[in-house]
């Protein structure tokens, strides 16, 4: 299945202005395969990722979460609206 | 969705004045208006701050302050609200988030104006990146808070 995976902030600039990822997932995987595949494809995430939330569809979810085909996965790090 | 509630993210400077009108009802006691503002500050070497710019995951920072604002008129009996933020660049001084809430009695006010700048700091999928004087950036990413 596809998901397509948000950036934002420090993730975005780390990936070297990446802001929009297709992600080929086998079926059944949630939010934390996805996550282990995006820090393999950027090592330079590693460090953050243990302070990063997720949502999909517009929807914060944990890590086990499943994804199906066509969702959005956004990788929300530390917030600071306001 | 209910005109009562103003709530938009914007790239323009926001209008105070307008969303003070917005909430003002004969059936309001209580106005409570909260600006966040982009405070001055020097870098431990030196730099100077002279702007926030601001980054929102847009879909989502406006469904999460739609669900802020119906979390709120759950607790207080708010009558009308406002809930403009930013994006972009916001100079010194400059608001980068308006909250207006407004309600039968003051203290309704007060309690659910507060409530919604704390939760929307928490929540709301909006970052801002700080702009020194030699045009250097640096994102902030808070470490949570302590429990």
């Amino acid at each position: 299945m596809r998901v397509h995976v948000k950036l934002f902030a420090i993730l975005r600039e780390r990936a070297g202005g990446v802001a929009e990822i297709e992600l080929e997932l086998p079926e059944g995987s949630t939010v934390a395969d996805a996550a282990s595949e995006l820090a393999v494809r950027f090592p330079q995430f590693t460090a953050f990722l243990p302070r990063v939330a997720y949502a999909v569809n517009q929807t914060y979810a944990k890590s086990n979460t499943p994804l199906n085909d066509g969702d959005e996965l956004a990788l929300i790090p530390p917030v600071s609206g306001g | 969705m209910n005109d009562a509630d103003w709530i938009e993210l914007l790239e323009s400077p926001l209008d105070i004045a307008k969303a003070v009108e917005h909430v003002t009802a004969p059936e309001v006691g209580g106005i409570d208006v909260f600006l966040g503002t982009t405070r001055a500050e020097t870098h431990d070497d030196g730099r100077q701050l002279v702007a926030l710019d601001y980054e929102a995951y847009t879909r989502m920072a406006i469904s999460q302050m739609h669900d802020l604002a119906a979390r709120a008129r759950e607790r207080w009996p708010i009558v009308r609200l406002a809930l403009l933020h930013r994006s972009g660049r916001v100079d010194i001084g400059q608001p980068s988030v308006v909250i207006a809430v407004a309600t039968p009695h003051r203290g309704e006010a007060f309690e659910a104006c507060r409530w919604l700048i704390d939760t929307l700091k928490a929540e709301v999928p909006i970052w801002k990146k700080e702009v020194w004087a030699d045009g250097s950036g640096s994102w902030v990413h808070p470490e949570p808070a302590a429990h």
